[in-house]
């Protein structure tokens, strides 16, 4: 991990004008990202997790203070400034997939690629080496309608790493997923975080992603409450907890099919070592 | 990306359905319609030029001040030398003599009394020429319903509608009384040789058709003509080509003498019987026809591009978010709408253009309509299929569809990328 910021957030402010009054989404917000953190933002709802993640994901800018993202001051890029720091450094995973249903697979993860000019050659690998490691790389031709939540989550996180960007943005990746298929996507994650050094930063006040993070910035009322790193003890303990939820919650019932499917399959939890993964 | 965009729209039907049938049905009727109005103005130009105004027409000055009253009185003399110098003048064209006469036909009985009678309007044409090009030109050949062709002086043909009037039939004798050049009482017989129908109802009404070296025998115009028709060899109508002829043969024999009224003048097919204001209606109408479908298409693509934008409203979203430029994303939507309007546009040209070709061999009967007419139209109307058929169906066709998406895809400009994760959860 180098010590560089890719992100760097001095006493930033975000204002929201409601009719008559300010609603203050942020404030005073001072923190710095580096290359390789696996951080979530917690806290309860309208805590500013989603626009603090905004801001950082040049989506939206802030009202005063600044944000530094790849060495580019956010509140000073215009429309088409921003869309290129998106497109060239941002990956972006959504509560709800959102993958263009008309396309495949591939093409979902490719059209990232399209828009940066990749040669079709060029395309190919990539794509199929995202897919390779979301373990979905016999599923290519398959529809979005034809993948389960799990494996949907799992191409919309392989669109995010296609161009492989610096960050990865995640707003409540697991919140549309059930215990176990939260896992899975969250070991891609993790396994992508550690060895592609990939920084990710999550919005979530889901436990199962919490028991991921290694790091945890609690925001309340537009506030940096805490900012605490996971320590490695911790960390397993957690997630060996969540896990464990999770495999009791998924005890075979009729309504648990698809999810016995995946786990058996090579998009399974647990180790990366089935027919569809890379080693 | 056209790549990308093309496999889009040809699995997502209801994105490329509805505009696909909108440009097609809208391209095939303005395609059916400007092959139509093209038609009828190239069945008006021909009809005219055939029967009555040629490509260009060569008058005296003063017949041509009064050419609607046939005024024989003032017909130009020295036709033969005219036509010679013509011939040699302008090779490429044919040069042809008429009269337009009018009279009384009167049909005797056996005793030589009058059977019946009725008033014609006759042209006369050279119908025994060896080199007479009229044969071709008014198509005489097939116009006979009874009888034949004249074969030798004195025979005339007559509309097959008076012979039913006149109830008279082939051999009987018709008597033409109407006035010479001179202004005398002039009473001919003629035997009808045949009765003739040219699908032109002003014709056909009422026309005694004959030759025109028996009429300047019968109205005393020995090398005298209303009018000397020239046609384009080809027959087909150059009006650039024919204003420039005219101006120079006009401005020769103007300079002969000023004041003289018998001097000889050529005028276009265009600037006769005001139909060159006929055909700038006819030219507007086209234009007004595909003004038309391009604003009706406008409206209706631009609310197909709204319901389009709103159904993906999401796509859109993720597109934006994942770092597209809002004016890379906009140009993408309008090359997806103008692969559509592509499609489209090729389908509504072929099939337009193949109900216009099968109205064009087969037309429609209009003769109904034309009882009363004096226009110098064919009773059955075909369209016309020309190359701008091929090609008039994209004005609409392309424009439209970029006008329409256009104006719906400025929504894109509006989005507000702060709001994207919101609107995506």
């Amino acid at each position: 991990m180098e010590n560089a910021a890719l992100i760097q957030t001095k006493d930033l402010v975000k204002i929201y004008p409601m009719g008559s009054h300010e609603l203050v989404a942020l404030n005073n917000v001072n923190l710095d990202f580096k290359k390789g953190e696996f951080a979530g933002l917690v806290g309860p709802s309208g805590s500013g997790k989603t626009t603090l993640l905004n801001i950082v994901g040049s989506l939206d800018s802030p009202t005063r203070g600044s944000a530094i993202v790849m060495g580019k001051k956010v509140e000073e890029l215009s429309h088409k400034q921003a869309a290129r720091l998106r497109n060239s450094h941002i990956g972006f995973i959504f509560q709800t997939f959102n993958l263009l249903p008309v396309y495949t697979v591939f093409e979902n993860v490719e059209f990232p690629l399209l828009l940066l000019g990749f040669s079709p050659a060029e395309r190919k690998r990539l794509v199929m080496e995202a897919l390779d490691w979301v373990r979905l790389a016999d599923r290519a031709r398959s529809r979005p309608a034809q993948l389960s939540g799990g494996e949907s989550q799992r191409v919309a996180i392989a669109r995010a790493i296609v161009k492989k960007p610096a960050i990865i943005l995640a707003d409540e990746p697991t919140a549309n997923l059930d215990a176990e298929n939260s896992h899975n996507v969250l070991q891609i994650m993790e396994e992508l975080n550690q060895e592609t050094g990939t920084t990710f930063i999550f919005a979530t006040h889901d436990e199962k992603v919490i028991s991921y993070l290694r790091r945890k910035i609690t925001l309340i009322d537009g506030r940096v409450v805490r900012d605490e790193v996971m320590t490695p003890e911790r960390q397993p303990e957690a997630k060996a907890q969540a896990q464990a939820q999770a495999q009791a919650q998924a005890k075979p019932s009729p309504g648990r099919t698809e999810q016995a499917e995946e786990t058996g399959g090579p998009g399974g939890t647990g180790t990366r070592g089935g027919s569809g993964g890379r080693r | 990306m056209i790549k990308f965009l093309l496999k889009g729209i040809l699995r997502d039907r209801s994105r490329s359905l509805f505009p696909f049938l909108t440009v097609t049905i809208g391209v095939m009727l303005t395609v059916f319609l400007y092959c139509y109005i093209k038609g009828a103005e190239s069945n008006f130009i021909e009809s005219s030029a055939r029967f009555s105004t040629g490509h260009v027409k060569i008058m005296s000055r003063a017949y041509a001040a009064e050419a609607d009253q046939i005024p024989n009185d003032l017909a130009y003399v020295g036709v033969e030398s005219l036509l010679l110098e013509l011939r040699q003048e302008f090779p490429d064209m044919v040069w042809t003599p008429r009269i337009r006469f009018g009279g009384l036909l009167d049909i005797p009985d056996e005793a030589g009394e009058t059977r019946s009678q009725g008033t014609v309007a006759g042209l006369a044409v050279d119908l025994f020429g060896s080199d007479s090009p009229e044969r071709l030109i008014i198509n005489i050949e097939k116009a006979v319903v009874s009888g034949h062709l004249p074969r030798k002086q004195g025979e005339i043909l007559i509309s097959a509608d008076l012979a039913t009037t006149l109830d008279v039939r082939p051999g009987d004798t018709a008597t033409l009384i109407g006035s010479t050049m001179h202004g005398s009482m002039a009473i001919t017989n003629f035997t009808v040789a045949g009765t003739i129908r040219f699908g032109v109802t002003a014709m056909d009404r009422g026309a005694v058709l004959a030759d025109i070296h028996d009429i300047q025998e019968a109205l005393d115009m020995e090398d005298a003509a209303g009018e000397i028709l020239g046609f384009y060899r080809g027959f087909i109508y150059k009006d650039k080509d024919a204003e420039d002829m005219a101006s120079r043969f006009n401005a020769r024999h103007h300079g002969q003498g000023e004041s003289d009224e018998f001097l000889p003048v050529m005028v276009t097919l265009k600037n006769q019987s005001g139909l060159a204001d006929l055909l700038a209606m006819m030219g507007m109408f086209s234009s007004v026809v595909v003004l038309i479908f391009v604003a009706a298409m406008s409206i209706v693509l631009w609310n197909a591009g709204l319901m389009g934008s709103l159904r993906r409203y999401g796509e859109i979203g993720v597109r934006l978010a994942m770092g597209e430029d809002k004016g890379h994303l906009y140009r993408s939507l309008i090359a997806e709408s103008m692969l559509i309007a592509v499609f489209g546009t090729i389908a509504g040209t072929t099939v337009g253009v193949a109900i216009a070709y099968y109205i064009q061999v087969h037309g429609i009967d209009i003769s109904s309509f034309m009882k009363s007419s004096s226009l110098m139209v064919t009773d059955v109307l075909r369209a016309q299929v020309t190359p701008v058929s091929f090609v008039i169906g994209f004005l609409p066709g392309l424009g439209a569809t970029f006008i329409g998406t256009s104006i719906s895809g400025i929504g894109i400009y509006r989005r507000k990328t702060s709001t994207l994760m919101k609107e995506l959860e």
